[in-house]
């Protein structure tokens, strides 16, 4: 793990945001610098599924998440900038849970890379995924959970594009920290995306 | 929260014992007990001995802690030269407890707050005694803590002591009390407040009780400092709860710290 994963995954806030002031300056990778946060944001969700780490701490990681993701928000934006017109994505957070942070990170990521994006926002009913698609005619729609419990949501949400008929008509990518292979298969979804650079790379193949 | 821990008190038989035989030892494991349960600054008061001796026996105590520590530690006594005997073997931060109102005796501790650039805790009291009610004591409060920032000493150097009656005898006391540190709060940005636990529950029955609800209440009313026994890990764990539940502990992490460290195991 890196410095900033390390002193993230510790919560040692101001050293976290001189790591990663030190890094801008020093002119890295801003996808890099989000790499190692998400390496800490990791740790301190497995320190939480061990009980080391309570509540709090993750509203806490999260926070600290929120404001080095502001610094580098400008420096993603430039990213690949030139690209435009890629395609529309809809994204959102599923039904029962609300936490946005990973699902706004692809978002900047997505935007940086050219895409049209339609936010759905946080704690999505399925029929709003639906409208969505039908709305906008997007191919690619992205489901975000960060809770344990509401990945069954993101089968629903499969199930709704067949019910209304649309299922032949998207590709569907799962991400967030409940997902894996085995998810993706329990969905019914087409992708699980690892992480947010991997959801960029799995849209770009969709509208490729 | 600041914690000043007070069982360097020659009141308490066992240090009253020790100065007499000059046992230094004891006094030293007075003072490493409490800095493992979290005080922040050790109370060292020998107010029991003459007046005349008091200074020699505080200049004692405070070179052998100084010896086995450092320690930060809060001299107390209502005898300048004793403050000034004490605070001359003090090495590092100290807190000066204490100087009030009382002409002769504000007039006689401001230059040693200069001197050596020490905090202070400020008695909320004049030459008329103990205010009698709530207004007298908004009176002589403010009147106290303009003194001393006129002399120089900035607010958030001072640690104001509201000198709550005990609830037996004055039943508005603690109310008034809050009421006091909300009020001067709003004028005076960066002023501590500080209390001790022995007046409230004066006269009452299991006095516990009473000296945790107050404490809990005061922490609402804006107390940052307290003057207690920190071996009393259930009231520890209450002050933990309270500065979190009143939005004084972000994301709790003083709260989680403290039980990893163990401290709030108390039932």
């Amino acid at each position: 793990m890196g410095d900033i994963a390390q002193a993230m995954a510790g919560l040692e806030e101001t050293k976290v945001y001189d790591l990663v002031d030190r890094q801008i300056d020093e002119g890295a990778n801003p996808l890099e610098i989000v790499q190692e946060c998400n390496d800490g944001m990791v740790q301190v969700g497995d320190l939480f599924s061990q009980g080391t780490y309570f509540i709090s701490q993750l509203i806490f990681a999260a926070e600290i998440l929120k404001h080095v993701m502001a610094k580098l928000d400008p420096l993603l934006a430039n990213i690949e900038s030139g690209d435009s017109n890629r395609g529309k994505v809809v994204i959102g957070t599923v039904r029962g849970d609300i936490h946005d942070i990973g699902k706004n990170l692809v978002i900047t990521l997505l935007k940086g890379a050219g895409f049209d994006v339609i936010d759905l926002g946080v704690d999505v009913p399925p029929e709003r995924f639906v409208d969505a698609v039908k709305e906008s005619g997007a191919s690619a729609v992205g489901l975000s959970a960060l809770l344990n419990f509401t990945y069954p949501e993101m089968r629903t949400v499969v199930e709704a594009f067949e019910l209304a008929g649309l299922r032949d008509r998207v590709k569907i990518i799962i991400g967030g920290a409940p997902c894996d292979e085995n998810v993706r298969v329990f969905c019914g979804a087409d992708y699980y995306a690892r992480d947010a650079i991997s959801g960029v790379s799995l849209c770009k193949e969709i509208y490729a | 929260m600041l914690v000043i821990g007070e069982r360097i008190n020659a009141t308490r038989r066992t240090i009253r014992d020790a100065v007499e035989s000059r046992n230094i030892d004891a006094i030293v494991h007075e003072a490493k007990i409490q800095m493992e349960m979290g005080a922040d600054y050790l109370d060292v008061n020998c107010g029991t001995v003459s007046a005349t001796e008091e200074p020699e026996v505080m200049q004692w105590l405070v070179q052998g802690l100084e010896a086995a520590g450092p320690f930060p530690l809060c001299i107390d006594s209502a005898n300048p030269d004793a403050l000034s005997a004490g605070l001359a073997a003090c090495q590092g931060r100290t807190i000066i407890n204490s100087t009030s109102g009382e002409t002769e005796r504000f007039e006689k501790v401001l230059p040693l707050i200069a001197e050596y650039d020490a905090d202070v805790v400020a008695l909320c009291m004049d030459d008329q005694g103990i205010p009698p009610d709530s207004a007298a004591a908004e009176r002589v409060g403010r009147n106290l803590v303009w003194r001393l920032l006129d002399a120089g000493i900035a607010a958030d150097r001072i640690y104001l002591d509201p000198l709550v009656r005990s609830v037996a005898t004055s039943p508005e006391a603690v109310p008034g009390t809050l009421e006091l540190m909300q009020s001067l709060a709003k004028t005076f940005g960066g002023l501590h407040f500080i209390s001790g636990l022995s007046n409230v529950s004066f006269g009452l029955p299991e006095r516990r009780h009473l000296n945790r609800a107050y404490v809990v209440m005061s922490i609402f009313g804006g107390l940052d400092a307290v003057i207690i026994d920190p071996l009393d890990e259930a009231l520890g764990a209450l002050m933990f709860a309270a500065e979190a539940l009143m939005n004084r502990d972000r994301f709790c992490m003083k709260y989680i710290g403290a039980y990893n460290q163990g401290k709030l195991a108390a039932r």
